[in-house]
Protein backbone atom coordinates (compact mmCIF):
# COMPACT_ATOMS: atom_id res chain seq x y z
CA UNK A 1 0.00 0.00 0.00
CA UNK A 2 1.33 3.36 -0.76
CA UNK A 3 2.41 5.56 2.05
CA UNK A 4 0.06 8.47 1.37
CA UNK A 5 -3.00 6.24 1.23
CA UNK A 6 -1.96 4.61 4.49
CA UNK A 7 -1.63 7.93 6.17
CA UNK A 8 -4.99 9.13 4.84
CA UNK A 9 -6.67 5.93 6.07
CA UNK A 10 -5.09 6.26 9.50
CA UNK A 11 -6.15 9.88 9.80
CA UNK A 12 -9.70 9.23 8.68
CA UNK A 13 -10.02 6.46 11.28
CA UNK A 14 -8.82 8.85 13.98
CA UNK A 15 -11.29 11.53 12.89
CA UNK A 16 -14.13 9.02 12.64
CA UNK A 17 -13.53 7.88 16.20
CA UNK A 18 -13.32 11.49 17.38
CA UNK A 19 -16.62 12.21 15.64
CA UNK A 20 -18.24 9.21 17.35
CA UNK A 21 -16.94 10.54 20.65
CA UNK A 22 -18.35 14.01 20.22
CA UNK A 23 -21.48 13.57 18.07
CA UNK A 24 -23.68 12.44 21.01
CA UNK A 25 -22.59 15.50 23.00
CA UNK A 26 -23.30 17.79 20.03
CA UNK A 27 -26.72 16.23 19.43
CA UNK A 28 -27.57 16.80 23.08
CA UNK A 29 -26.38 20.37 22.74
CA UNK A 30 -28.38 21.06 19.58
CA UNK A 31 -31.61 19.66 21.01
CA UNK A 32 -31.16 21.63 24.21
CA UNK A 33 -32.27 24.68 22.21
CA UNK A 34 -35.71 23.32 21.46
CA UNK A 35 -38.46 22.61 23.95
CA UNK A 36 -39.95 19.53 22.25
CA UNK A 37 -40.82 16.76 24.68
CA UNK A 38 -40.16 14.04 22.11
CA UNK A 39 -36.57 13.71 21.10
CA UNK A 40 -35.60 14.39 17.53
CA UNK A 41 -38.46 16.82 17.03
CA UNK A 42 -37.46 20.41 16.41
CA UNK A 43 -40.18 22.73 17.72
CA UNK A 44 -38.38 25.97 17.13
CA UNK A 45 -35.43 27.68 18.76
CA UNK A 46 -35.87 28.59 22.39
CA UNK A 47 -33.81 29.14 25.49
CA UNK A 48 -36.69 28.03 27.66
CA UNK A 49 -34.96 24.81 28.76
CA UNK A 50 -31.99 26.80 30.02
CA UNK A 51 -34.30 29.14 31.89
CA UNK A 52 -35.92 26.08 33.46
CA UNK A 53 -32.56 24.78 34.67
CA UNK A 54 -31.97 27.92 36.69
CA UNK A 55 -35.46 28.11 38.11
CA UNK A 56 -35.76 24.42 39.02
CA UNK A 57 -35.07 24.33 42.76
CA UNK A 58 -34.29 20.59 42.74
CA UNK A 59 -31.59 21.04 40.09
CA UNK A 60 -30.10 24.09 41.77
CA UNK A 61 -29.96 22.28 45.09
CA UNK A 62 -28.28 19.23 43.52
CA UNK A 63 -25.71 21.42 41.78
CA UNK A 64 -25.00 23.38 44.96
CA UNK A 65 -24.67 20.19 47.03
CA UNK A 66 -22.34 18.60 44.48
CA UNK A 67 -20.06 21.62 44.40
CA UNK A 68 -19.94 21.96 48.20
CA UNK A 69 -19.30 18.23 48.60
CA UNK A 70 -16.62 18.05 45.89
CA UNK A 71 -14.95 21.23 47.14
CA UNK A 72 -14.79 20.25 50.79
CA UNK A 73 -13.93 16.59 50.15
CA UNK A 74 -11.18 17.58 47.70
CA UNK A 75 -9.78 20.16 50.12
CA UNK A 76 -9.64 17.73 53.05
CA UNK A 77 -8.34 15.03 50.76
CA UNK A 78 -5.54 17.24 49.43
CA UNK A 79 -4.27 18.21 52.88
CA UNK A 80 -4.70 14.73 54.33
CA UNK A 81 -3.28 13.02 51.24
CA UNK A 82 -0.23 15.27 51.04
CA UNK A 83 0.69 14.83 54.70
CA UNK A 84 0.13 11.07 54.40
CA UNK A 85 2.19 10.85 51.22
CA UNK A 86 5.13 12.51 53.00
CA UNK A 87 4.92 9.92 55.77
CA UNK A 88 4.51 7.05 53.32
CA UNK A 89 7.45 8.23 51.24
CA UNK A 90 9.86 7.72 54.14
CA UNK A 91 8.41 4.39 55.21
CA UNK A 92 10.34 1.24 54.38
CA UNK A 93 9.80 -2.51 54.26
CA UNK A 94 6.51 -4.08 55.32
CA UNK A 95 5.04 -0.85 56.65
CA UNK A 96 5.40 0.75 53.24
CA UNK A 97 3.92 -2.32 51.58
CA UNK A 98 0.91 -2.28 53.92
CA UNK A 99 0.12 1.37 53.24
CA UNK A 100 0.64 0.97 49.50
CA UNK A 101 -1.85 -1.88 49.64
CA UNK A 102 -4.29 0.30 51.58
CA UNK A 103 -3.98 3.01 48.93
CA UNK A 104 -4.55 0.50 46.13
CA UNK A 105 -7.63 -1.14 47.61
CA UNK A 106 -10.06 1.70 46.94
CA UNK A 107 -8.61 2.40 43.52
CA UNK A 108 -8.93 -1.23 42.45
CA UNK A 109 -12.14 -2.14 44.23
CA UNK A 110 -15.48 -1.99 42.42
CA UNK A 111 -17.36 1.17 43.33
CA UNK A 112 -20.43 -0.79 44.29
CA UNK A 113 -18.43 -2.85 46.80
CA UNK A 114 -16.90 0.31 48.27
CA UNK A 115 -20.34 1.90 48.51
CA UNK A 116 -21.89 -1.09 50.23
CA UNK A 117 -18.96 -1.40 52.63
CA UNK A 118 -19.42 2.26 53.62
CA UNK A 119 -23.16 1.78 54.01
CA UNK A 120 -22.65 -1.15 56.37
CA UNK A 121 -19.99 0.73 58.36
CA UNK A 122 -22.14 3.81 58.80
CA UNK A 123 -25.11 1.70 59.86
CA UNK A 124 -22.89 0.27 62.58
CA UNK A 125 -21.46 3.67 63.58
CA UNK A 126 -24.85 5.18 64.33
CA UNK A 127 -23.37 8.34 65.83
CA UNK A 128 -22.31 9.53 62.36
CA UNK A 129 -25.49 11.03 60.89
CA UNK A 130 -26.33 9.86 57.37
CA UNK A 131 -26.06 12.68 54.85
CA UNK A 132 -23.33 15.30 54.78
CA UNK A 133 -20.99 13.68 57.37
CA UNK A 134 -21.11 10.23 55.72
CA UNK A 135 -20.77 11.75 52.25
CA UNK A 136 -17.72 13.81 53.17
CA UNK A 137 -15.98 10.92 54.94
CA UNK A 138 -16.64 8.54 52.04
CA UNK A 139 -15.62 11.04 49.38
CA UNK A 140 -12.40 11.84 51.23
CA UNK A 141 -11.50 8.17 51.34
CA UNK A 142 -12.33 7.45 47.71
CA UNK A 143 -10.32 10.44 46.51
CA UNK A 144 -7.34 10.45 48.92
CA UNK A 145 -5.53 7.58 47.12
CA UNK A 146 -5.39 9.72 43.98
CA UNK A 147 -3.93 12.67 45.88
CA UNK A 148 -1.31 10.37 47.41
CA UNK A 149 -0.51 8.94 43.98
CA UNK A 150 0.03 12.40 42.52
CA UNK A 151 2.15 13.67 45.44
CA UNK A 152 4.37 10.57 45.91
CA UNK A 153 6.26 10.79 42.59
CA UNK A 154 6.96 14.49 43.18
CA UNK A 155 8.48 13.71 46.58
CA UNK A 156 10.94 11.42 44.85
CA UNK A 157 12.20 14.33 42.74
CA UNK A 158 12.84 16.68 45.68
CA UNK A 159 16.21 17.43 47.18
CA UNK A 160 16.16 15.40 50.40
CA UNK A 161 18.67 17.69 52.10
CA UNK A 162 16.35 20.69 52.22
CA UNK A 163 14.10 19.25 54.90
CA UNK A 164 17.12 18.16 56.94
CA UNK A 165 18.58 21.64 56.52
CA UNK A 166 15.34 23.10 57.90
CA UNK A 167 15.60 20.84 60.94
CA UNK A 168 19.28 21.67 61.44
CA UNK A 169 18.46 25.35 61.26
CA UNK A 170 16.09 24.94 64.15
CA UNK A 171 12.66 24.32 62.62
CA UNK A 172 10.51 21.67 64.27
CA UNK A 173 9.26 18.85 62.04
CA UNK A 174 5.87 20.54 61.62
CA UNK A 175 7.41 23.88 60.73
CA UNK A 176 9.87 22.22 58.37
CA UNK A 177 6.94 20.44 56.75
CA UNK A 178 4.94 23.62 56.23
CA UNK A 179 7.83 25.91 55.31
CA UNK A 180 10.12 23.58 53.36
CA UNK A 181 8.30 20.56 51.97
CA UNK A 182 4.80 21.86 51.24
CA UNK A 183 5.85 24.81 49.01
CA UNK A 184 7.73 22.40 46.76
CA UNK A 185 4.70 20.13 46.54
CA UNK A 186 2.18 22.79 45.51
CA UNK A 187 1.94 21.77 41.80
CA UNK A 188 1.38 18.12 42.73
CA UNK A 189 -1.18 19.21 45.33
CA UNK A 190 -3.06 21.27 42.78
CA UNK A 191 -3.31 18.37 40.36
CA UNK A 192 -4.29 16.12 43.27
CA UNK A 193 -7.02 18.58 44.21
CA UNK A 194 -8.31 18.77 40.64
CA UNK A 195 -8.36 14.99 40.41
CA UNK A 196 -10.14 14.64 43.77
CA UNK A 197 -12.65 17.33 42.83
CA UNK A 198 -13.63 15.73 39.52
CA UNK A 199 -13.73 12.23 41.02
CA UNK A 200 -16.04 13.43 43.78
CA UNK A 201 -18.21 15.27 41.27
CA UNK A 202 -18.42 12.17 39.06
CA UNK A 203 -19.12 9.72 41.82
CA UNK A 204 -22.53 8.22 41.74
CA UNK A 205 -22.32 4.65 43.02
CA UNK A 206 -20.77 5.28 46.44
CA UNK A 207 -22.88 8.42 46.92
CA UNK A 208 -26.09 6.56 46.16
CA UNK A 209 -25.67 4.21 49.10
CA UNK A 210 -24.89 6.77 51.77
CA UNK A 211 -26.41 10.10 50.73
CA UNK A 212 -29.41 10.04 53.05
CA UNK A 213 -31.56 12.89 51.77
CA UNK A 214 -28.74 14.97 50.28
CA UNK A 215 -29.15 14.97 46.51
CA UNK A 216 -26.19 15.52 44.20
CA UNK A 217 -26.04 16.03 40.43
CA UNK A 218 -25.33 12.32 40.01
CA UNK A 219 -28.19 11.06 42.17
CA UNK A 220 -30.54 13.60 40.61
CA UNK A 221 -29.56 12.50 37.09
CA UNK A 222 -29.87 8.82 37.96
CA UNK A 223 -33.34 9.29 39.43
CA UNK A 224 -34.51 11.21 36.37
CA UNK A 225 -32.79 9.06 33.74
CA UNK A 226 -34.13 5.75 35.05
CA UNK A 227 -37.74 7.02 34.89
CA UNK A 228 -39.75 6.60 31.73
CA UNK A 229 -39.87 9.75 29.61
CA UNK A 230 -36.77 11.79 30.34
CA UNK A 231 -37.56 15.47 30.93
CA UNK A 232 -36.35 17.86 28.22
CA UNK A 233 -34.80 20.11 30.88
CA UNK A 234 -32.05 17.50 31.34
CA UNK A 235 -30.75 18.30 27.86
CA UNK A 236 -30.00 21.87 28.90
CA UNK A 237 -28.56 20.84 32.27
CA UNK A 238 -26.31 18.24 30.62
CA UNK A 239 -25.13 20.67 27.97
CA UNK A 240 -24.23 23.20 30.64
CA UNK A 241 -22.25 20.64 32.64
CA UNK A 242 -20.50 19.31 29.53
CA UNK A 243 -19.34 22.73 28.51
CA UNK A 244 -18.40 23.82 32.00
CA UNK A 245 -16.16 20.75 32.35
CA UNK A 246 -14.69 21.15 28.85
CA UNK A 247 -13.87 24.82 29.45
CA UNK A 248 -12.29 24.11 32.84
CA UNK A 249 -10.17 21.30 31.36
CA UNK A 250 -9.08 23.40 28.40
CA UNK A 251 -8.10 26.25 30.73
CA UNK A 252 -6.15 23.88 32.99
CA UNK A 253 -4.34 22.45 29.97
CA UNK A 254 -3.50 25.79 28.41
CA UNK A 255 -2.25 27.11 31.75
CA UNK A 256 -0.11 24.06 32.46
CA UNK A 257 1.24 23.97 28.91
CA UNK A 258 2.19 27.63 29.19
CA UNK A 259 3.81 27.05 32.57
CA UNK A 260 5.79 24.10 31.17
CA UNK A 261 6.93 26.27 28.27
CA UNK A 262 7.99 29.06 30.62
CA UNK A 263 9.85 26.61 32.82
CA UNK A 264 11.65 25.29 29.76
CA UNK A 265 12.56 28.81 28.68
CA UNK A 266 13.99 29.49 32.13
CA UNK A 267 15.96 26.26 32.03
CA UNK A 268 17.46 27.24 28.70
CA UNK B 1 21.21 15.86 67.12
CA UNK B 2 17.52 16.46 66.93
CA UNK B 3 15.63 17.90 69.82
CA UNK B 4 12.52 15.87 69.32
CA UNK B 5 12.57 12.25 68.30
CA UNK B 6 9.89 12.89 65.70
CA UNK B 7 10.15 10.96 62.51
CA UNK B 8 8.71 11.98 59.17
CA UNK B 9 7.12 8.58 58.90
CA UNK B 10 4.77 9.61 61.71
CA UNK B 11 2.95 11.73 59.15
CA UNK B 12 1.57 8.50 57.72
CA UNK B 13 0.05 7.38 61.02
CA UNK B 14 -3.33 9.15 60.77
CA UNK B 15 -3.73 7.65 57.31
CA UNK B 16 -2.84 4.18 58.56
CA UNK B 17 -5.32 4.39 61.45
CA UNK B 18 -8.18 6.07 59.58
CA UNK B 19 -7.51 3.95 56.50
CA UNK B 20 -7.99 0.79 58.52
CA UNK B 21 -11.18 2.23 60.03
CA UNK B 22 -12.71 3.49 56.78
CA UNK B 23 -11.34 1.05 54.20
CA UNK B 24 -10.46 -2.27 55.83
CA UNK B 25 -13.10 -2.41 58.60
CA UNK B 26 -16.02 -1.71 56.21
CA UNK B 27 -14.88 -4.58 53.97
CA UNK B 28 -14.60 -6.74 57.09
CA UNK B 29 -18.16 -5.86 58.08
CA UNK B 30 -19.27 -6.75 54.57
CA UNK B 31 -17.60 -10.16 54.84
CA UNK B 32 -19.26 -10.60 58.26
CA UNK B 33 -22.67 -9.83 56.74
CA UNK B 34 -21.95 -12.23 53.88
CA UNK B 35 -21.34 -15.15 56.22
CA UNK B 36 -24.19 -14.48 58.66
CA UNK B 37 -27.98 -14.67 58.52
CA UNK B 38 -30.46 -12.06 59.66
CA UNK B 39 -30.08 -13.48 63.21
CA UNK B 40 -26.29 -12.82 63.03
CA UNK B 41 -25.39 -16.51 63.30
CA UNK B 42 -22.78 -18.03 61.00
CA UNK B 43 -24.15 -19.48 57.81
CA UNK B 44 -23.31 -20.24 54.19
CA UNK B 45 -26.93 -19.80 53.17
CA UNK B 46 -26.27 -16.45 51.46
CA UNK B 47 -23.84 -18.15 49.11
CA UNK B 48 -26.16 -21.12 48.68
CA UNK B 49 -28.77 -18.56 47.66
CA UNK B 50 -26.51 -17.52 44.79
CA UNK B 51 -25.15 -20.86 43.65
CA UNK B 52 -28.51 -22.62 43.77
CA UNK B 53 -30.21 -20.10 41.50
CA UNK B 54 -29.44 -20.68 37.82
CA UNK B 55 -30.98 -17.28 37.05
CA UNK B 56 -28.41 -15.54 39.27
CA UNK B 57 -25.49 -17.46 37.83
CA UNK B 58 -26.83 -16.56 34.40
CA UNK B 59 -26.74 -12.87 35.37
CA UNK B 60 -23.15 -13.22 36.54
CA UNK B 61 -22.14 -14.85 33.27
CA UNK B 62 -24.06 -12.24 31.31
CA UNK B 63 -22.13 -9.52 33.16
CA UNK B 64 -18.84 -11.24 32.46
CA UNK B 65 -19.88 -11.67 28.83
CA UNK B 66 -20.89 -8.03 28.38
CA UNK B 67 -17.72 -6.91 30.13
CA UNK B 68 -15.61 -9.18 27.92
CA UNK B 69 -17.26 -7.95 24.71
CA UNK B 70 -16.93 -4.32 25.84
CA UNK B 71 -13.26 -4.85 26.68
CA UNK B 72 -12.46 -6.54 23.37
CA UNK B 73 -14.28 -3.92 21.31
CA UNK B 74 -12.56 -1.12 23.24
CA UNK B 75 -9.18 -2.77 22.73
CA UNK B 76 -9.72 -3.33 19.00
CA UNK B 77 -10.78 0.29 18.52
CA UNK B 78 -8.29 1.88 20.89
CA UNK B 79 -5.12 0.02 19.87
CA UNK B 80 -4.97 1.37 16.31
CA UNK B 81 -5.80 4.87 17.57
CA UNK B 82 -3.07 4.66 20.20
CA UNK B 83 -0.65 3.33 17.59
CA UNK B 84 -1.44 6.14 15.14
CA UNK B 85 -1.37 8.91 17.75
CA UNK B 86 1.85 7.66 19.32
CA UNK B 87 3.75 7.79 16.02
CA UNK B 88 5.57 11.05 15.58
CA UNK B 89 4.04 11.59 12.14
CA UNK B 90 0.63 12.33 13.62
CA UNK B 91 1.46 13.47 17.10
CA UNK B 92 2.83 16.92 16.40
CA UNK B 93 1.01 18.14 19.46
CA UNK B 94 -0.76 16.04 22.04
CA UNK B 95 -4.04 17.78 21.21
CA UNK B 96 -5.66 14.77 19.51
CA UNK B 97 -5.07 12.37 22.38
CA UNK B 98 -6.33 15.09 24.70
CA UNK B 99 -9.55 15.34 22.68
CA UNK B 100 -10.04 11.59 23.04
CA UNK B 101 -9.57 11.46 26.79
CA UNK B 102 -11.38 14.69 27.71
CA UNK B 103 -14.76 12.93 28.07
CA UNK B 104 -13.21 10.78 30.80
CA UNK B 105 -13.61 13.78 33.09
CA UNK B 106 -17.30 14.17 32.44
CA UNK B 107 -19.82 12.46 34.70
CA UNK B 108 -20.44 9.00 33.24
CA UNK B 109 -24.21 9.32 33.76
CA UNK B 110 -24.15 12.34 31.47
CA UNK B 111 -22.19 10.50 28.82
CA UNK B 112 -24.63 7.61 29.11
CA UNK B 113 -27.50 10.07 28.65
CA UNK B 114 -25.81 11.51 25.53
CA UNK B 115 -25.39 8.09 23.93
CA UNK B 116 -28.95 7.18 24.94
CA UNK B 117 -30.23 10.15 22.95
CA UNK B 118 -28.32 9.05 19.86
CA UNK B 119 -29.47 5.43 20.23
CA UNK B 120 -33.07 6.63 20.60
CA UNK B 121 -32.71 8.81 17.51
CA UNK B 122 -31.39 5.99 15.32
CA UNK B 123 -34.07 3.74 16.78
CA UNK B 124 -31.94 0.97 18.21
CA UNK B 125 -34.37 -1.35 19.96
CA UNK B 126 -32.06 -4.16 21.10
CA UNK B 127 -31.39 -3.54 24.80
CA UNK B 128 -28.33 -5.80 24.88
CA UNK B 129 -26.69 -3.94 21.98
CA UNK B 130 -27.61 -0.60 23.55
CA UNK B 131 -25.91 -1.55 26.83
CA UNK B 132 -22.75 -2.77 25.08
CA UNK B 133 -22.57 0.36 22.90
CA UNK B 134 -23.11 2.54 25.96
CA UNK B 135 -20.35 0.77 27.85
CA UNK B 136 -17.91 0.99 24.95
CA UNK B 137 -18.71 4.68 24.63
CA UNK B 138 -18.21 5.29 28.35
CA UNK B 139 -15.06 3.25 28.83
CA UNK B 140 -13.19 3.78 25.54
CA UNK B 141 -10.91 6.57 26.92
CA UNK B 142 -9.92 4.34 29.85
CA UNK B 143 -8.61 1.77 27.36
CA UNK B 144 -6.98 4.32 25.09
CA UNK B 145 -4.99 6.19 27.72
CA UNK B 146 -2.80 3.36 29.09
CA UNK B 147 -2.21 2.06 25.54
CA UNK B 148 -1.17 5.49 24.32
CA UNK B 149 1.03 6.08 27.38
CA UNK B 150 2.98 2.85 26.86
CA UNK B 151 3.30 3.26 23.09
CA UNK B 152 4.41 6.88 23.20
CA UNK B 153 7.05 6.12 25.83
CA UNK B 154 8.34 3.05 24.02
CA UNK B 155 12.01 2.91 23.18
CA UNK B 156 11.87 3.12 19.39
CA UNK B 157 15.47 2.08 18.92
CA UNK B 158 14.12 -1.43 19.51
CA UNK B 159 11.70 -1.27 16.59
CA UNK B 160 14.36 0.37 14.45
CA UNK B 161 16.75 -2.43 15.36
CA UNK B 162 14.16 -4.98 14.29
CA UNK B 163 13.73 -3.20 10.95
CA UNK B 164 17.49 -2.95 10.48
CA UNK B 165 17.81 -6.66 11.14
CA UNK B 166 15.43 -7.30 8.25
CA UNK B 167 12.06 -7.58 9.92
CA UNK B 168 9.07 -6.39 7.87
CA UNK B 169 6.63 -3.90 9.34
CA UNK B 170 4.14 -6.63 10.29
CA UNK B 171 6.91 -8.69 11.87
CA UNK B 172 8.18 -5.70 13.81
CA UNK B 173 4.70 -4.99 15.07
CA UNK B 174 3.81 -8.52 16.16
CA UNK B 175 7.22 -9.50 17.50
CA UNK B 176 8.42 -6.23 19.06
CA UNK B 177 5.78 -3.54 19.53
CA UNK B 178 2.87 -5.71 20.60
CA UNK B 179 4.80 -7.71 23.23
CA UNK B 180 6.33 -4.51 24.59
CA UNK B 181 2.93 -2.89 24.92
CA UNK B 182 1.50 -5.81 26.90
CA UNK B 183 1.53 -4.01 30.28
CA UNK B 184 -0.47 -1.18 28.69
CA UNK B 185 -2.93 -3.67 27.23
CA UNK B 186 -3.35 -5.31 30.63
CA UNK B 187 -3.88 -1.94 32.34
CA UNK B 188 -6.50 -1.03 29.76
CA UNK B 189 -8.24 -4.37 30.18
CA UNK B 190 -8.33 -3.89 33.95
CA UNK B 191 -9.66 -0.35 33.67
CA UNK B 192 -12.47 -1.43 31.36
CA UNK B 193 -13.29 -4.98 32.38
CA UNK B 194 -13.59 -4.50 36.13
CA UNK B 195 -15.87 -1.46 36.13
CA UNK B 196 -18.12 -2.98 33.45
CA UNK B 197 -18.68 -6.17 35.45
CA UNK B 198 -19.95 -4.22 38.42
CA UNK B 199 -21.70 -1.23 36.87
CA UNK B 200 -25.44 -0.96 37.21
CA UNK B 201 -26.25 2.60 36.18
CA UNK B 202 -25.52 2.04 32.47
CA UNK B 203 -27.77 -1.00 32.22
CA UNK B 204 -30.43 0.80 34.27
CA UNK B 205 -30.46 3.72 31.86
CA UNK B 206 -29.90 1.97 28.51
CA UNK B 207 -31.23 -1.52 29.06
CA UNK B 208 -34.20 -3.29 30.58
CA UNK B 209 -34.66 -6.28 32.89
CA UNK B 210 -33.24 -8.57 30.20
CA UNK B 211 -29.88 -6.80 30.47
CA UNK B 212 -29.63 -6.96 34.26
CA UNK B 213 -26.00 -7.04 35.33
CA UNK B 214 -24.42 -8.41 38.47
CA UNK B 215 -24.26 -4.86 39.82
CA UNK B 216 -28.01 -4.46 39.31
CA UNK B 217 -28.67 -7.58 41.38
CA UNK B 218 -26.46 -6.38 44.23
CA UNK B 219 -28.12 -2.97 44.09
CA UNK B 220 -31.51 -4.65 44.22
CA UNK B 221 -30.65 -6.71 47.30
CA UNK B 222 -29.70 -3.54 49.09
CA UNK B 223 -33.04 -2.00 48.25
CA UNK B 224 -34.58 -3.84 51.21
CA UNK B 225 -32.99 -4.24 54.62
CA UNK B 226 -33.74 -7.99 54.60
CA UNK B 227 -31.52 -8.41 51.54
CA UNK B 228 -28.33 -6.96 53.03
CA UNK B 229 -26.81 -10.29 54.06
CA UNK B 230 -27.42 -11.87 50.66
CA UNK B 231 -26.33 -8.67 48.92
CA UNK B 232 -23.10 -8.71 50.93
CA UNK B 233 -22.46 -12.29 49.84
CA UNK B 234 -22.93 -11.23 46.22
CA UNK B 235 -20.55 -8.30 46.76
CA UNK B 236 -18.06 -10.70 48.31
CA UNK B 237 -18.23 -12.84 45.17
CA UNK B 238 -17.54 -9.70 43.13
CA UNK B 239 -14.60 -8.85 45.41
CA UNK B 240 -13.13 -12.32 44.87
CA UNK B 241 -13.60 -11.94 41.10
CA UNK B 242 -11.74 -8.62 41.19
CA UNK B 243 -8.91 -10.13 43.22
CA UNK B 244 -8.61 -13.05 40.79
CA UNK B 245 -8.65 -10.73 37.76
CA UNK B 246 -5.96 -8.56 39.33
CA UNK B 247 -3.86 -11.60 40.13
CA UNK B 248 -4.08 -12.97 36.60
CA UNK B 249 -3.37 -9.55 35.06
CA UNK B 250 -0.33 -9.12 37.26
CA UNK B 251 1.00 -12.56 36.37
CA UNK B 252 0.47 -11.97 32.65
CA UNK B 253 2.17 -8.59 32.58
CA UNK B 254 4.96 -9.37 34.99
CA UNK B 255 3.59 -7.08 37.72
CA UNK B 256 3.48 -4.03 35.49
CA UNK B 257 -0.28 -3.70 34.97
CA UNK B 258 -1.82 -0.74 36.74
CA UNK B 259 -5.57 -0.42 36.85
CA UNK B 260 -5.31 3.23 37.83
CA UNK B 261 -2.93 6.11 38.05
CA UNK B 262 -2.36 6.43 34.34
CA UNK B 263 -5.14 9.01 34.24
CA UNK B 264 -3.15 11.77 35.86
CA UNK B 265 -0.52 11.92 33.16
CA UNK B 266 -2.31 13.49 30.28
CA UNK B 267 -4.33 16.14 32.05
Amino acid sequence: MNRRLKKALALSFVWLMLAITYVPILVLFVYSFTGAKVLGVWSGFTLELYAKVFTDSQIMEAVRNSLILAGSAALISTVFGTVSAIGIFYLRTWKRKCLDFLTQITMINAEIVTGIAFLLLFVMLKFIPTGWPTLIIAHVFITVPYVIMSVLPRLGQLNPNLYEAGLDLGAGPLKALVKVLIPQLIPAMISGFALAFTLSLDDFVVTKFINGNVSTISTYLYNKLTKKGVQPVLRALSSLIFFAVLIILIVINVVSARRARNAQKKAN
Amino acid sequence: MRRISFKRTYFAMPYAVLGVLFVIVPLGIMVFYAFTGTDNSFTFSNFVNFFSKPAMIKVLFRSLGVAAITTVVCLLLAYPIALILSSSKFNKSAILILMFVLPMWINSLLRTYAIKIVLDLIGLKNAYAAVVIGMVYDFFPFMLLPLYTILVNMDYSLTEAATDLGSGSAGTFFRVKLPLSLPGIMSGILMVFMPTVSTFAISDILGDTSTYMFGNIINQWFGTQAGWHIGSAYSFILLVLIAVTMFIANKLSGGKAQPTGAGGNVL
